[in-house]
């Protein structure tokens, strides 16, 4: 008889406590060793010299051009194509060769990837934000937002065979 | 044992009270549960989407507000037939051709009742047609861009208010007048009316591809004011029916002199067999004068041509077209169900809702049972043509939707609320109170063959204490009612901007895919546009002073001006070279008479500008663009009219 009792009490409380399903099992977590640390992004280097002068011909941006090959001569059919978005596109923010708006092209490609001259192009916004060159550059330009223009890759890619022809 | 069984009994009562523990929220109608599941049904999270698109009329405001259903809030305020000074809407060079009309600029429109482009009876999406009532004119508003693109002004009409519904292929866009007037207009005595004035229905055709507007004919009617009106569709397609009131003929004091007969009628007509009898040559041209103006969005300018005639027809002239279906005291709203069968005319000044039958309608037709005639057009018996009566719904039935699922929603503006009732068997199914004093409401898709029937609103004519107070004036009030169920549900207020007599509303997908997001420079053919900073220049013609003015994130080019004299008129022309959505540049001058500029990427848009000071004076950039939107300015200096300072201009370096 006891027992049935006891039995019931404890199917009773069981039950009150199952209501509502609010109560959770608590399980204490227990960690060994040193946490990892969190993937740190790396600060721009401080090195003194301006973004725009630094050469990093390794990095190819962020963005939907991962390669790109150029040809051993200069196309001109594209130079011409690419003078002529420059001029439409480009002009009311880049001069040729001194710095306007924003940096000048000539010598671009001494300085940058052409992977990284086209997503820079094509993808400014997240290049501001996700590449530390870009990031500087926007920084060392006043803040001045590379602006997406909307090319399609071919201009971009006349674009930058234009470039080839700036020196 | 005892213990056993008393303890078995607790244990049952327990693990009842235990199985309707989670079931709380489905008892109790009022509980707080169901109120946060109805603010759950409204609720659009932060950048997320509506389903609905709403496009409403500003009534008196003269444009179109752009909301999403089901959370109320609005987009954008599109510029109709009102000047708008946020975009230069009616103040820049490029539109102010749009509000020419036959008594010249007007810079303000009454806007009623918008409708959505149909194909095969179904919404496209393609463009909102909307009219003035009060200077006749139809405009037609894209859906890719969102803009007026053409307002085409109607003749022989006064009081532009049984318009602009569409047939259900866009063939045509029907444009009625509510006041009958003298055609031609004429010096006469007012107290001549009866007889003597006659009531215009226009048929606007559309060009399927470019919806460019056309007046193909004119039904010149007898003198009674003609209210509302809807197309056939499905089995009616082909007609069209206007509700009609002051059959009197009355002048003056129409509240009581247009009251006095029992039955008014609803004009049926025939426009297939009009269309016929007029691509055979029927009707005859008269003299006129009105305005058509069309937005090239290329040149991103508006040209207006005054059309100097437009075809008319004699309805008695074309036999079998039009008949007069007598319809109880005064009925305003005259609406079609889905399948076309049912026309219902909702008599302002009667108890019961009257339903026509368009069946019955060719029956009395063919077997010419005829009550009589009025100006020679034919009335059909009330009785013959009489589907059924909705008795007693309400006090005051102005408009009715349809849900798609036979089910009609008429509104009542005496007894505020919205009935909802059966098709067929005429019974009414619910009523829900609005707050207050509702006109129009929407359904998706209403005036189609196929309406989206979720989402039901009302719009109401009286706010009084719906919202925080704002003084003597306010903001209408629309309410938004889930009609998915059995019942209505209401789930929200929101306020409306200016008067929104109707709504048209679709599915967001359709819409939302098309919605362009910038104008390609390649495409802009303004004559005044500079592409690219090669192009910027200052050029004087004599007096006037062309700035060929670009923006890009952030400065104007050229931002240094000098050679200007008082006296002379300046033609700021500002090209925005940006390519990329939702970059606008704003362009403002001190003691501008006219209004600011926004410009949108790859758009031209001017502004002039008559300096009256001599001085070096700013202009600026008034669209936050980017962290250097502050530095957006330039400076245009003022000589004296007798002066030789020469026209030169710079960027980036002093002008020598």
């Amino acid at each position: 008889m006891k027992t049935t009792l006891k039995l019931m009490t404890v199917l009773f409380v069981t039950l009150l406590l199952s209501c509502g399903g609010k109560e959770e099992k608590k399980k204490e977590s227990i960690s060994y060793g040193k946490k990892e640390a969190p993937v740190k992004v790396e600060a721009p280097k401080e090195t003194g010299v301006p973004a725009s002068k630094r050469i990093d011909l390794t990095s190819k941006g962020v963005g939907p051009i991962k390669s790109v090959t150029l040809g051993a001569e200069v196309d001109q059919k594209m130079v011409a194509h690419g003078a002529d978005v420059y001029k439409k596109m480009c002009t009311a923010c880049h001069r040729a060769d001194k710095k306007f708006i924003g940096p000048a092209p000539t010598g671009i490609l001494e300085r940058r990837t052409p992977e990284w001259v086209m997503n820079m192009i094509l993808n400014p916004e997240q290049m501001v934000k996700e590449d530390p060159l870009a990031k500087e550059l926007l920084m060392e330009f006043n803040g001045s937002p590379m602006a997406n223009q909307g090319l399609t890759e071919e201009d971009a890619r006349a674009v930058l065979e234009y470039f080839r022809t700036l020196k | 044992m005892k213990n056993i069984i008393t303890s078995s009994i607790a244990m049952f009562v327990i693990l009842f009270g235990f199985t309707s523990c989670n079931n709380s929220s489905k008892s109790g109608s009022k509980s707080g549960a169901l109120a946060s599941n109805i603010a759950e049904k409204v609720y659009v999270a932060p950048g997320e989407y509506d389903s609905h698109y709403a496009f409403l009329s500003g009534g008196y405001s003269g444009n179109v507000t752009v909301y999403g259903l089901p959370s109320g809030r609005m987009f954008k305020e599109i510029p109709v037939f009102s000047q708008f000074p946020t975009s230069g809407y009616g103040y820049s060079e490029e539109t102010k051709p749009m509000l020419n009309t036959s008594h010249g600029f007007i810079p303000w429109g009454d806007a009623h009742h918008p409708d959505i482009s149909q194909s095969k009876g179904e919404l496209d999406g393609r463009w909102v047609f909307i009219n003035e009532n009060n200077t006749p004119r139809i405009a037609r508003i894209s859906l890719t861009t969102f803009e007026t693109e053409e307002i085409i002004e109607v003749p022989n009409s006064a009081g532009n208010h049984s318009s602009s519904f569409v047939t259900e292929n866009t063939e045509y866009v029907v444009a009625g007048t509510r006041f009958s007037v003298p055609i031609p207009q004429r010096d006469m005595p007012i107290k001549d009316y009866k007889g003597n004035f006659q009531g215009a229905l226009s048929f606007i055709s559309v060009a399927p591809e470019t919806g460019n507007m056309d007046i193909k004919f004119q039904v010149l009617m007898p003198g009674f004011n003609y209210d509302l009106s809807h197309p056939g569709r499905g089995k009616s397609h082909g007609w069209f029916f206007f509700t009609t009131y002051n059959t009197e003929e009355a002048s003056t004091l129409l509240e009581v002199n247009a009251s006095q007969n029992d039955k008014d009628f609803i004009a049926a007509i025939n426009w297939k067999k009009i269309e016929e009898y007029v691509n055979n040559g029927g009707g005859k041209m008269m003299p006129a004068n009105y305005a058509h103006n069309v937005y090239d969005e290329h040149t991103h300018t508006a040209t207006s041509t005054m059309k100097k005639e437009v075809r008319v027809v004699n309805p008695i002239e074309v036999p079998g077209a039009v008949y007069f279906i007598p319809t109880p005291k005064s009925p305003h709203g005259c609406d079609v169900d889905p399948s076309g069968e049912y026309i219902v005319g909702n008599g302002k000044l009667s108890a019961n809702l009257t339903v026509h039958s368009f069946t019955k309608m060719l029956d009395a037709i063919e077997n010419k049972k005829f009550a009589g005639e009025a100006y020679g057009i034919p009335i059909l018996n009330f009785e013959d043509v009489l589907a059924g009566v909705v008795e007693q719904p309400g006090l005051g039935p102005l408009h009715t939707e349809f849900d798609g699922k036979g089910n009609a929603y008429t509104t009542f503006f005496i007894s505020s609320e919205v009935v909802k009732w059966k098709l067929g068997t005429w019974e009414v199914i619910d009523r829900k109170p609005t707050y207050y004093s509702v006109g129009h409401l929407t359904i998706p898709g209403g005036n189609s063959g196929k309406p989206q029937g979720k989402y039901m609103f009302a719009m109401n004519k009286i706010t009084k204490d719906r919202y925080l107070p704002t003084g003597p004036e306010m903001e209408h009030s629309a309410q938004l009612y889930d009609i998915s169920g059995d019942k209505m549900e209401l789930l929200l207020d929101f306020p409306t901007h200016g008067e929104p007599h109707y709504a048209a509303a679709m599915e967001a997908s359709i819409i939302k895919e098309q919605s362009q997001k910038i104008y390609k420079l390649a495409d802009n053919k303004h004559p005044y546009a500079a592409k690219s900073d090669a192009d910027t220049k200052v050029v004087r013609e004599g007096k006037d002073v062309h700035i060929y003015l670009t923006t890009i994130r952030s400065h104007f080019s050229p931002d240094n001006i000098e050679g200007v004299k008082v006296g002379d008129k300046v033609f700021f022309h500002v090209t925005n070279l940006e390519q990329d959505f939702d970059v606008p540049h704003g362009f403002a001058v001190i003691g501008q008479n006219n209004s600011e500029l926004l410009v949108m990427p790859g758009q031209t848009k001017t502004s002039v500008w008559e300096p009256k000071q001599v001085g070096v004076w700013p202009f600026y950039c008034t669209d936050f663009c980017s962290a250097l939107h502050q530095e957006m300015q330039g400076y245009i200096r003022v000589s004296a009219a007798d002066s030789d300072t020469s026209i030169k201009w710079s960027l980036g370096e002093d002008i020598e």
